[in-house]
């Protein structure tokens, strides 16, 4: 609905700009705390820009839970059996931390685009016998809460042996999930079919139309579930939570969980610098991708 | 069945293997698991033991289980329809053809990118009571801000605010849904003399009710698992378990207190409430909920 007059465009600039304020300043606030001198932390009236940047600030809070660390010789071999991480973890236990994450991250995108692309694909372009009860069966899923399977996954991973490990935190995801398969299986369905039928005439196999074909048509719907499984990973924390025993292992979330419930309330400085840290990440990659994402909340909110 | 339906058959279930098991593993062994040990008693050290309706039955005597259901419908009560609100107005106001629109939608969608426990975090430091800077400004037009977090009776609405900075992703999807309506809708309404509160009662909300449904569905789902933001700001839900909620009862008993029947039980009754509320939301939705062309 299009506002008409002048004086109409005035006011909703206003209320917009008044409102850019109030969304933007926590966000400001976080990085103005985070370069300050600690005294300037606790002031009143609040000092709005710190006198000198701090950006030792970063440096700390990288280190801050840091262990007294033992001499450490670089070996290749370490880069695979952990000897490499714990002792970056001892100097540097933020930066392990958002190692560990990005793990994560990586593992859990690869793995959920794959998997779900191909049982999309499944559900999608290939008529068969009980697919369609199949797929009723999985949009069924969508409505448990993550709560009622918390409980036998846990007993499930515990006699695997996999309590402490990542595994837990990746390795379902490389067998699909139903949210995806809906999204991805909803945009297969809008490639013409006459272009597989083609293909199939020409004699290429389904897996050739899978991956030469529908892939590369599919690229914008793929980047958008790629980059939900990555915000996903990078914000939980339950998951962790639950799964990860040793302080090596945190990811960032658990890890300034960790670090507020230790010394929270007094060093804001260094609190609002880890938090910076997190944070930061997620908007560059919103930058770089704005489009993607946008577009992709709104597709995800049209199934409705 | 011929060979080609069974060579379809085959072929199709090999497309989708990772999900028989994902499946299996993942959703349909666990949900049974989950129902049958909401009967026992199961500490995950020793194998579950029958026990019959005895969870249920302590769950319905549980002060802290009713607090914690309490505090949760009382947060999703305020925070739901706040939200709605404030998502679908800021959305038709930047649907209003003013020049910026893709500069004030980054602006409102950045908070809902921040991660819950750096989000929770800094909302601490803002909320706090003695060099917060939320009592500060508030001071400015002489009002002596209460404690909010420390507060028994401030903490839930400030848990309230803190959902309002994150509507940016509803924003974004009644933006999409606004962007859907006819032009010629607004204009009939023109003709008929309509003024801009008119077309939005009569014209908008109509337009766009199946994307408000669909939220509101997602909302109530997503506010009964409200668990990060308030664990980081206390596990036990200082003060008082004033902020309390259901999905932290429920992670106590599992890990914590291995009362992990008890939890299971627990997690049914979710299922349960939030089938109704979506159910309920459907019902009311026949009536009000106009589907194009339907």
């Amino acid at each position: 609905m299009q506002a008409k007059s002048p004086i109409a465009h005035l006011v909703i600039h206003l209320i917009l700009l008044a409102g850019s304020v109030v969304f933007l300043f926590p966000l400001l606030w976080m990085i103005s705390t985070s370069l300050k001198p600690v005294e300037e932390t606790m002031t009143i009236p609040p000092r709005w820009i710190p006198s000198e940047w701090r950006f030792d600030n970063y440096r700390k809070a990288v280190i801050y839970q840091a262990t007294e660390p033992e001499p450490y010789q670089f070996a290749p071999g370490d880069l695979f059996n952990g000897k490499l991480r714990v002792a970056l973890y001892q100097r540097w236990p933020f930066l392990v931390y958002g190692l560990n994450t990005l793990y994560l991250c990586l593992l859990g995108v690869l793995g959920t685009v794959l998997s779900n692309a191909l049982i999309a694909y499944g559900f999608a372009r290939l008529e068969w016998r009980g697919r369609d009860v199949l797929f009723a069966l999985t949009l069924a899923t969508m409505m448990v809460p993550f709560p009622v399977t918390m409980v036998p996954l846990y007993a499930l991973y515990r006699s695997f042996g996999w309590i402490g490990s990542f595994k837990p935190l990746w390795v379902a995801a490389w067998f699909g999930s139903a949210f995806n398969i809906f999204l991805l299986r909803q945009f297969f369905r809008t490639i013409p079919r006459e272009l597989s039928d083609a293909a199939r005439v020409d004699g290429c196999s389904e897996w050739n139309i899978f991956t030469r074909l529908i892939l590369p048509l599919s690229k914008p719907a793929l980047a958008v579930v790629a980059l939900f499984h990555f915000m996903y990973v990078w914000n939980d924390f339950l998951g962790p939570l639950i799964y990860l025993t040793e302080q090596r292992n945190f990811t960032l979330s658990v890890g300034l969980q960790f670090y507020q419930s230790q010394h929270g309330g007094t060093e804001w400085h260094l609190l609002m610098a880890a938090a910076t840290m997190i944070v930061l990440p997620v908007i560059v990659l919103f930058f770089f991708t704005q489009r993607t994402f946008i577009q992709g909340i709104a597709l995800t909110g049209m199934k409705g | 069945m011929t060979k080609t339906e069974r060579t379809n058959l085959r072929r199709g279930l090999g497309f989708i293997s990772p999900w028989l098991i994902g499946l299996a593993v993942f959703l349909l062994y666990p949900i049974g698991a989950s129902f049958y040990y909401s009967f026992c008693e199961y500490s995950v050290l020793q194998p579950a033991q029958w026990i019959g309706l005895a969870n249920y039955r302590d769950l319905a005597t549980d002060e802290v289980f009713g607090k914690s259901l309490l505090n949760t419908f009382f947060y999703a009560g305020l925070s739901l329809p706040l939200g709605l609100v404030v998502a679908l107005a800021l959305a038709l106001l930047l649907n209003s053809g003013v020049r910026g629109m893709t500069i004030y939608r980054t602006i409102f969608f950045l908070p809902s990118l921040v991660p819950m426990v750096a989000l929770a975090v800094l909302w601490m430091w803002i909320f706090n009571g003695e060099y917060g800077v939320l009592n500060y400004v508030l001071s400015w037009v002489g009002i002596k801000g209460p404690g909010w977090l420390n507060d028994p009776a401030w903490s839930k609405p400030a848990l309230v605010l803190i959902s309002l900075w994150g509507v940016g992703h509803a924003m974004v999807i009644y933006l999409a849904g606004l962007q859907d309506v006819p032009t010629h809708l607004y204009e009939a309404a023109d003709l008929d003399g309509a003024n801009w509160w008119h077309k939005i009662r009569h014209v908008t909300i109509p337009m766009v009710s199946p994307v408000i449904l669909f939220n509101l569905i997602m909302g109530i789902i997503g506010t009964f698992q409200f668990f990060a933001v308030p664990y980081v700001m206390s596990p036990q839900g200082a003060p008082a378990r004033s902020t309390y909620f259901f999905a932290m009862d429920l992670y106590d008993n599992a890990f914590p207190y291995l009362r992990m029947g008890y939890a299971c039980a627990m997690a049914w009754i979710l299922f349960v409430i939030v089938l109704l509320l979506t159910l309920l939301a459907l019902k009311f939705a026949e009536r009000h909920v106009h589907y194009e062309g339907g």
